[in-house]
């Protein structure tokens, strides 16, 4: 069975955890580089970027991450996960592991009152629109070539996409009861979904 | 599209989990904050401990600070206004602040009433001494709660004791059957609707934050023990002698609550916290915690 870490440093970490728990996966919190061992996927959850980017550092806990993501382990960021995963953020920090072809804007949608929920069909989840929850959420800028877009805002931002092994959404999954995101995380952990990954560009 | 939904002003609170949020005046302050790996900063004209010396009316900061410290960070700022106080709440939210703290630390400008916060966009904050009171906050649109504790004082004492009291009547309400949960709320003078929550979530219905009275990384540690979401830092980082390295300490302590020897590693040789007050020195008036309902 597949082991999933959630990264705990800071943020919503609990919340994934008790979606993995309930889908009876094999889960544990990662804090310090040596939780990283034996893993096949990671999540980075929501919290505080520039947060979570600076006890990555504190914790020497970047570099074994994408060691881990070069032999092959998936990673899902969302919010500020998908930051941390960028190529380039438009502004100057906090520094991103340059794990996926995007660049990222921070708290691009405006402050806490413009944080919003929409509903977006996502097809690779099947037929029913997900309820997407926006947090002070980052939006994608430039998109690479290798990258697939899962989901849009009616508008045409896209919140949802995929490279490879890795995933990332704008918004929260994990606030919400429908675990079709974590399934879907899971199947690519499990290679049924896609390639290996590619690498950025 | 939907905006200052429950689901948006709760879920904010939830990313600030397993942070510590830091009271700063000063734009510089703020900075060291965020540096320091704060998840938010609470932007003051005071902080409580000077609130205490200078006594007098403590109301809302000036938005000149406010902004300024908004201009500064890239985590979310919160700031307070005073119980009951409505215009500096809107004054708040125009400000586009991301956070309220209707606080006791101000001075109240309402001894009967609360602010109606379900009416705001803005997301509040509220303190709690019990599961009664924090229950009463919510029922009024509170999307995060925090534990009083005593602010200004370096004491961790009350904080203690507001957590303890929580949690552990949080544990008691789990068991308790249909009648039982009844006679309980009005006991508690809580909505039935907000205690049932309780009782299925095994929590509370929105993130708890502990705050008042804590000065080091083991007293930050302590309160994620006592079942804590994360951690308000007032007086303690930037009244030390030395507030960066309070300040990463703490977060440390925070994000390796579980973990005695990071929490000894960070403790070392941080130089003197800040002077504390012997909670049971203060006459009753001076007391913050008592102020609200």
């Amino acid at each position: 069975m597949a082991k999933i870490g959630v990264l705990a440093l800071q943020g919503d970490f609990a919340e994934h955890i008790a979606v993995l728990h309930r889908l009876a996966t094999d889960c544990r919190e990662v804090r310090l580089p040596g939780h990283l061992e034996g893993l096949d996927g990671l999540i980075i959850p929501g919290g505080e970027s520039t947060t979570i980017a600076r006890l990555l550092d504190v914790y020497d806990i970047r570099e074994p991450l994408k060691r881990k993501v070069r032999e092959g382990m998936s990673v899902w960021g969302t919010c500020a996960g998908m930051i941390l995963l960028a190529r380039k953020l438009v502004e100057d920090r906090p520094q991103p592991m340059e794990l996926m072809d995007i660049e990222v804007q921070r708290n691009a949608y405006g402050r806490q009152v413009d944080s919003f929920e929409a509903d977006i069909p996502i097809a690779a989840l099947g037929v029913a629109p997900f309820h997407c929850i926006f947090i002070r959420a980052p939006k994608i800028k430039h998109l690479g070539p290798g990258v697939e877009v899962l989901g849009k805002l009616t508008e045409g931002g896209v919140v949802a996409i995929q490279q490879g092994k890795l995933l990332a959404t704008a918004f929260h999954p994990e606030l919400t009861e429908d675990t079709r995101f974590h399934e879907y995380f899971l199947s690519i952990v499990a290679g049924q979904s896609h390639d290996p990954y590619p690498g950025p560009d | 599209m939907e905006k200052g939904t429950w689901e948006v002003k709760a879920g904010l609170a939830q990313m600030l989990k397993g942070g510590v949020i830091m009271d700063v005046v000063s734009a510089e302050q703020a900075k060291i904050a965020e540096d320091a790996g704060a998840c938010s900063v609470m932007a003051l004209e005071r902080v409580p401990s000077d609130i205490r010396v200078a006594g007098g009316v403590a109301r809302m900061a000036d938005p000149e600070r406010i902004l300024s410290i908004m201009e500064c960070v890239t985590i979310p700022v919160m700031a307070k206004c005073r119980i009951g106080h409505l215009v500096e709440a809107q004054v708040l939210e125009s400000l586009g602040v991301d956070y309220v703290d209707e606080s006791e630390v101000l001075t109240p400008a309402d001894e009967s009433n609360h602010i109606w916060k379900h009416g705001f966009k803005v997301p509040f904050v509220c303190g709690c001494r019990d599961l009664g009171e924090a229950l009463r906050r919510i029922a009024e649109g509170a999307a995060m709660m925090r534990t009083k504790g005593e602010a200004g004082t370096g004491n961790i004492v009350e904080a203690v004791r507001h957590m303890r009291a929580v949690m552990s009547e949080v544990r008691k309400v789990q068991y308790m059957a249909e009648d039982e949960l009844q006679a309980e709320a009005k006991a508690l003078g809580a909505s039935l609707e907000v205690l049932r929550q309780v009782k299925v979530l095994g929590r509370l219905p929105v993130v708890n934050f502990a705050a008042g009275g804590v000065a080091t990384p083991a007293d930050a540690a302590l309160m994620m023990q006592l079942g804590a979401d994360g951690v308000f830092v007032g007086s303690g980082v930037f009244k030390a002698s030395n507030p960066e390295r309070v300040a990463k300490a703490i977060v440390k302590a925070v994000t390796h609550y579980q973990d005695p020897a990071i929490i000894a590693e960070a403790s070392k040789g941080l130089g003197d916290a800040m002077p504390g007050i012997d909670v049971r020195t203060l006459k009753q008036e001076q007391l913050l915690a008592v102020r609200g309902w």
